[in-house]
């Protein structure tokens, strides 16, 4: 068997998204108040739970890309526009922290029986048509300040994959460490009892 | 809900799952989880429906518009994150309708603030190609310089934003 398996079918789809909404709603990532709590510094489970996922998949692409079992190459990395990236990454955060939710988030809110997550869902959808409409306006912006085609911060900075990971996981230990002083000090972190 | 919901789980935890989940995603179909493409072809089937032609005419969604804009990828896995959030929340006890909000704020202002904030969020993951699942987590696991520009400016906004709009959350 030669992997990625490149299956794009829909039941390895469903058992994926079932796992990634599964695993979300334990974290608590289906409260808006726990997630937007990380804005306040009260809980940290947003900036825990995201780096230590990433940095997890990431070893596990770096161990199978240099065990052969995957190519180099072989997944799909995004490439950098910095301009629409960033704006994009900004619009993205600011709506997190008024909305109370992402995209997945939203998901897994509705889920959970929030009826705010439904009407967040609706003005993303809205914003999507907004984006549409303007896109022939917007689309010079949208394109510009193409970065190399589907670069790594290993490539840019040119050291080993793993030095990347590795100093990723001690930022991540600092994470873990302050981001619990600062929950004890406000009051934190957010419970499922307080809902 | 009778009793008391189960506590959330460890983030250490949760984080590791999440790891695993995404790291078989790749091995499975060679890219990463996402979340918005779905409300991209939601947006694409909604206008299929009130503004067939303007959809079909359109240089961003007109491509989605040809056939089913649903049928893709990303529906499925939709479908499933909200599966296992139900499974998730009813099996923990932890699943309750309501309208989750600050204290200080009425149910009113909060969907106001949840319509406008996702507003911002539809036009931003657009304008990025991707959002906190596709750029931030797995272009993030591929150490993608995309991945890292989107989350830097996601947490920077993020911050400066909940300088004005704590009250709504207390």
């Amino acid at each position: 068997m030669t992997w990625p398996l490149y299956d794009g079918g829909f039941w390895p789809a469903l058992l994926l998204g079932l796992l990634f909404g599964l695993v979300l709603e334990g974290a608590g990532f289906g409260s808006p108040r726990k997630l937007t709590a990380q804005f306040t510094l009260r809980d940290f489970a947003v900036i825990k739970v995201m780096f230590t996922a990433v940095i997890a998949a990431a070893a596990g692409l770096w161990l199978a890309e240099a065990s052969g079992i995957i190519g180099a190459n072989s997944v799909y990395t995004p490439t950098l526009f910095i301009w629409s990236i960033a704006l994009g990454g900004a619009l993205v955060g600011a709506g997190f922290a008024l909305g109370g939710y992402c995209p997945g988030t939203s998901s897994v809110g509705l889920a959970s029986g929030r009826l705010d997550a439904l009407v967040f869902m609706a003005g993303m959808v809205a914003g999507v048509a907004v984006f549409a409409g303007v896109f022939d306006w917007i689309e010079p912006f949208y394109r510009a300040g193409k970065g190399a085609p589907r670069q790594s911060l290993d490539q840019l900075l040119g050291v080993p994959g793993i030095v990347i990971i590795l100093a990723m996981a001690a930022m991540a230990a600092a994470a873990f460490y302050f981001g619990s002083k600062l929950e004890a000090r406000f009051g934190g972190p957010v419970q499922a009892s307080e809902d | 809900m009778s009793g008391t919901p189960r506590p959330y789980w460890h983030p250490l935890t949760a984080g590791i799952l999440l790891g695993l989940v995404l790291f078989a995603t790749f091995l499975v179909t060679g890219h990463g989880l996402g979340a918005s493409g779905f409300f991209t072809r939601l947006a694409a089937a909604a206008g299929v429906w009130v503004l067939p032609e303007a959809t079909a005419a359109n240089s961003y969604l007109g491509g989605f518009a040809k056939g089913m804009p649903l049928a893709g990828w990303i529906t499925w896995e939709a479908i499933g994150v909200i599966l296992g959030g139900l499974i998730g929340s009813l099996s923990s006890g932890r699943f309750k309708a309501k309208i989750e909000r600050g204290r200080e704020t009425t149910p009113g202002r909060r969907l106001a603030f949840a319509f406008a904030g996702g507003v911002l969020v539809g036009m931003g993951s657009r304008l990025a190609r991707g959002c906190t699942s596709g750029l931030g987590l797995s272009g993030g696991a591929t150490l993608a310089v995309a991945g890292f520009v989107f989350l830097i400016f996601f947490f920077a906004a993020g911050f400066l934003t909940m300088r004005f709009a704590r009250r709504e959350w207390q």
